[in-house]
């Protein structure tokens, strides 16, 4: 029995070594929302330690890319799917689009941070992970002399208020996470509280993630919500900004995954093999792409300051994340932080400036009616229609997966949330203007 | 029969005796009719209805129902984008009419030195490169930019250009005001010079002469221009979204189409409120026309008399198109300055200059551009073919429902590109090819694409042009023995020859910078155009340069296509004065 499975092995290892010889040949397609800056460096890597495979890539951004391969599914080109976002990976396997592969990397741990790094079912698999922090323009900080923030809850001091930005969850997978975390982290209703009391200091809501860097390197906005390469990419590139994690930050994975009916299935294996080796992982720790690898091995080739997940606990390890949590609420949560911030943000940043003028004059005043009412007012603000049960019950979130099952529309639900939180939002700022009169 | 010119429509009770006299019309203009009906089925109607009947079903059962659009009148942030997005359309025809009635008047009426330079200029804002564009305006007119920057400098004080929804209005007035200029100037130059001579023998002159006589001549082109642009504005999703003003329509449509795992009707349904509300804006357009007839007979020659100016109103002239020029082409300037700025944030200008971004886009580049001109061309070819076409059918023949040609090629314009792209997938993409590649990968299908979304601007340049031929020249022409076939080749395409490359230039042009659908719909790096090189390059902080660098070549590039073809213009025009 031993020798035959040796021989079987020795067969599997010569099928290997031939089909490596095949999938020479071939070109491997794939779709992915990385910059140039990330795929030309694995390009030409790849390519040079398999020669005679040229790699396709086919440059969309994260939505684009799901909607391609889910139109295209009746005659798919394409091999594989490259992307940051989790939850896109998440919809694709949802519809049957991802083909297992259990890469043949060893030495990858479970977990990086508190997030696992892989795909229980082996659908998808992480092979790179960002933290998010704070980015800010250090010429922008000076000429308005604003500190250096430290942590996410400096950003909603009255002193960064219409300095700050931030992609929109529902338009960034990974802004998404970060906010799923802070809301497990804090807890429902707490989450909220510091999400919204950030949100009221931000100048503008992007749509896209690299819109944040993007303002943020041409000073435009001051600082910005980011994912940790989008800053280090900017600093290799010579703008002057900063970046820091803070004390309690989230460490999200990027991920590949091989389509289902891939054309060359045997490259796109490959391909996912590569990106997980020691080899591939290397290549994450370039200057110009400067993401942390999944593998611990790989550290120790790293410059010295390189942040390490592995050991600092800092990064993501203080956090806890329960994905099936996260899962059954992703929509709603996403449609809950439009309606109430993003399509709101005029009110709510109207309220947040009257609570901070206010309390301004408390302080050179006191008054305990106004401090009172202050206190009303963040109650205002933070106030959110659905409890954390509703928001994972199936008669929520059946709402905006266009189910078989009738019941309520996402319009009326986003009409009530939106008409709760503008109400609520006019409702503070008169509160703390009423304040502000009684500690003047 | 001159009552039956160009703007007699059907519906005119006099109409009714010339219908049944033409009603069949002639087999050749029948199967013309199908044909375009048919194209524009098979490439418009069936791939957007393939994405946008989710409008009209229920949740869960997939039954018909009117519930979405009822949602949507009771859903204040629809009803608050759906009057931002009237409002900034109104407002940005008005601030265009403002950049492009000197300058077409001045360039067209007066011996003006440079007038085909500023022509040209002029026409380049229509060219913004995506993403490019917006942040070369960021760093110009931006709350950080180098205007208010300097402000702040000297006077302490900033001025919100692009904050809300002033800075949409104006970045699109900036944007699309070439429409207007180019439609208003081919009108201005076909205008009959013996109209303004008769104006002038009366005693008219100067203003009046302008108001009474000039500018209402030249109304078809003014309206086909600012027709367009309100259109455009309305649908106009990418502006909107790079300056995070969200509360408009066509960013609604954008936000909810593509979002992730959510199967929101409401998407779609803004999609239909967009087509509908472009139809109605062209209907209201022809509406104006209708009843006036701005058919001149005598052509040629240059059209109206150019003046020499006097000293004094030359500078004046010189003064305002060069402040005009100078706020219209401020994208570009701030284009060019970022493609050779090594690193440009939160200063009035670069920190140094390098040639570094023209030499990583210079090798990779040249298959982009390559493709660039090949789809751009073919769909600007295709778009003035059918656009006269139609254009003719709507004009000079009375086929039942040939407005409706006029009609569905316009509502593309309201159709966002993402939509048009994901619906050439699910159509095309079962359909195979020989080898066994599917239809949709085939770089044709991205030339169709272009090519049925520029459609609108090309078919009003031509619909202008025809409208101001006064139909007894064919008449004429067929009264002395020829065909119908040869009157319009020898007769009505000469004298549309303007309006034509009018309308092949907008397209051209605009087709080059589309990125919308190509995103969808490019299917691997070597059929690639440039738009979507630039989107590779704009996704990343080391990206910026080379991706302005891009940016600089695209508008070079299709500015040199657009002074050639000025040239042609300008040199047709002059053989056939000498001719006369």
């Amino acid at each position: 029995m031993l020798r035959h499975s040796a021989a079987a092995a020795a067969l599997v290892g010569a099928a290997l070594f031939t089909g490596a010889a095949f999938a020479q040949s071939g070109k491997v397609t794939i779709v992915t929302s990385f910059s140039k800056d990330v795929t030309d460096p694995f390009k030409q890597a790849f390519e040079k330690a398999n020669p005679g495979v040229t790699l396709d890539v086919q440059n969309r951004n994260t939505n684009a890319g799901v909607k391609f391969v889910e139109e295209t599914k009746a005659n798919n080109q394409v091999d594989i799917f490259w992307a940051s976002a989790p939850d896109a990976f998440e919809v694709l396997k949802g519809k049957g689009l991802l083909q297992k592969y259990k890469p043949k990397a060893e030495g990858i741990p479970e977990k990086i941070g508190s997030y696992p790094i892989n795909d229980p079912e082996n659908f998808y698999s992480g092979f790179a992970a960002s933290g998010y922090g704070i980015m800010w323009n250090d010429r922008y900080a000076k000429a308005n002399k604003l500190p250096e923030p430290k942590d996410w809850q400096d950003l909603a001091k009255p002193v960064y208020f219409d300095h700050v930005s931030m992609a929109a969850p529902s338009r960034s997978g990974t802004t998404h996470l970060t906010i799923e975390t802070i809301l497990q982290g804090e807890g429902w209703d707490q989450g909220w509280r510091t999400l919204k009391e950030v949100s009221g200091n931000f100048s503008q809501i992007t749509e896209r993630s690299f819109g944040v860097p993007e303002a943020v390197n041409s000073g435009q906005v001051g600082f910005g919500i980011v994912i940790d390469f989008f800053a280090f990419s900017s600093q290799a590139s010579g703008f002057p900004v900063k970046f820091v994690y803070p004390t309690v930050t989230t460490i999200v994975p990027a991920n590949v995954g091989v389509i289902a009916n891939a054309p060359n299935k045997a490259g796109a294996e490959a391909f996912v093999d590569y990106l997980v080796s020691p080899a591939g992982q290397e290549v994450l720790l370039e200057p110009s792409i400067r993401r942390l690898p999944v593998n611990p091995a790989v550290y120790d080739k790293a410059p010295a300051d390189y942040p390490n997940p592995f050991k600092d606990a800092s990064l993501g390890a203080r956090v806890k994340f329960d994905v099936d949590v996260s899962e059954k609420r992703t929509n709603v949560v996403d449609v809950l932080y439009d309606q109430t911030v993003t399509f709101q943000l005029d009110a709510l940043k109207a309220a947040t400036k009257a609570i901070h003028d206010a309390e301004a004059a408390i302080a050179k005043k006191d008054n305990a009616e106004a401090k009172a009412l202050v206190k009303e007012a963040r109650d205002l603000v933070a106030a959110m229609p659905v409890t954390e049960q509703e928001a994972s019950s199936p008669e929520i979130a059946g709402a905006f997966t266009g189910g078989k099952q009738k019941g309520a529309r996402q319009a009326e639900l986003e009409q009530q949330w939106a008409s709760f939180a503008k109400e609520r939002y006019q409702q503070a700022q008169a509160k703390a203007e009423q304040a502000q009169k009684l500690a003047r | 029969m001159a009552g039956a010119t160009t703007a007699g429509r059907a519906q005119t009770p006099s109409a009714s005796s010339k219908r049944s006299k033409r009603l069949s019309a002639s087999p050749g203009q029948v199967a013309v009719a199908l044909g375009i009906a048919a194209f524009l089925v098979l490439f418009l109607i069936v791939p957007v209805g393939t994405v946008i009947y989710v409008a009209f079903t229920e949740k869960g059962t997939g039954e018909f129902t009117l519930v979405n659009f009822l949602d949507f009148a009771q859903t204040d942030l629809f009803i608050r984008s759906f009057w931002n997005s009237l409002y900034v359309s109104a407002m940005s025809v008005v601030v265009a009419s403002v950049f492009a009635l000197p300058l077409a008047y001045i360039t067209t009426r007066f011996e003006f030195r440079g007038a085909m330079l500023i022509q040209t200029l002029g026409f380049l804002p229509l060219i913004m490169p995506p993403f490019v564009g917006a942040v070369a305006m960021l760093l110009l007119f931006g709350r950080n930019g180098t205007v208010n920057l300097l402000l702040d400098d000297w006077f302490g004080v900033k001025v919100p250009f692009m904050e809300g929804l002033n800075g949409v209005i104006f970045v699109q007035a900036v944007h699309y005001f070439p429409f207007i200029l180019i439609n208003l100037s081919t009108a201005l130059r076909n205008i009959d010079r013996a109209m303004e001579e008769a104006a002038q023998n009366l005693g008219s002159s100067g203003f009046r002469l302008f108001r009474r006589i000039v500018f209402p001549l030249a109304m078809p082109g003014y309206i086909a221009g600012a027709s367009l642009v309100f259109v455009k504005v309305f649908d106009d999703l990418a502006t909107p979204l790079l300056l995070n003003v969200k509360d408009m329509l066509a960013p609604q449509a954008y936000l909810r189409v593509t979002s992730i795992g959510i199967a929101d009707p409401m998407g779609y349904v803004i999609s239909v409120v967009l087509i509908c509300m472009s139809i109605l804006a062209m209907w209201v357009s022809a509406r104006a026309m209708r009843g006036k007839d701005y058919a001149t007979v005598q052509r040629g020659g240059g059209g109206l008399a150019k003046r020499r100016m006097r000293p004094w109103e030359s500078a004046i002239a010189y003064a305002v198109v060069l402040l005009i020029l100078f706020l219209v082409l401020a994208p570009h300037i701030g284009l060019l300055l970022l493609s050779f700025a090594t690193v440009w944030s939160f200063s009035p200008l670069p920190d140094a200059f390098t040639l570094a971004h023209y030499g990583r886009v210079f090798g990779e580049s040249f298959i982009y551009v390559k493709n660039t001109m090949v789809y751009a061309s073919i769909a600007g070819l295709i778009d003035v073919v059918l656009g006269t076409a139609i254009a003719y059918l709507v004009l000079r023949t009375k086929l039942i429902g040939r407005e409706w040609l006029d009609w569905a090629a316009t509502a593309a314009l309201a159709i966002p590109g993402v939509v048009l792209g994901i619906g050439y997938l699910r159509t095309f993409y079962d359909v195979r090819l020989p080898n066994g590649t599917p239809l949709a990968a085939f770089w044709i299908v991205i030339v169709l694409a272009l090519a049925i979304r520029r459609l609108p601007y090309a078919l009003r340049a031509c619909y202008a042009a025809l409208q101001q031929i006064s139909v007894s020249l064919e008449e004429a022409a067929e009264n002395l023995g020829a065909t119908k076939l040869r009157t319009i080749r020898r007769v009505v395409l000469p004298l549309m020859a303007g309006g034509i490359l009018a309308g092949f230039v907008t397209s051209f042009a605009t087709a080059a910078v589309e990125l919308s659908a190509t995103l969808m719909l490019v299917q691997s790096n070597a059929d690639a155009p440039l738009a979507y090189g630039l989107y590779v390059f704009m996704q990343s902080a080391a990206g910026r340069g080379p991706g302005a660098a891009l940016g600089v070549i695209a508008v070079l590039l299709v500015a040199l296509c657009t002074f050639a073809s000025h040239l042609i213009i300008e040199k047709s025009q002059k053989v056939k004065a000498a001719g006369r």
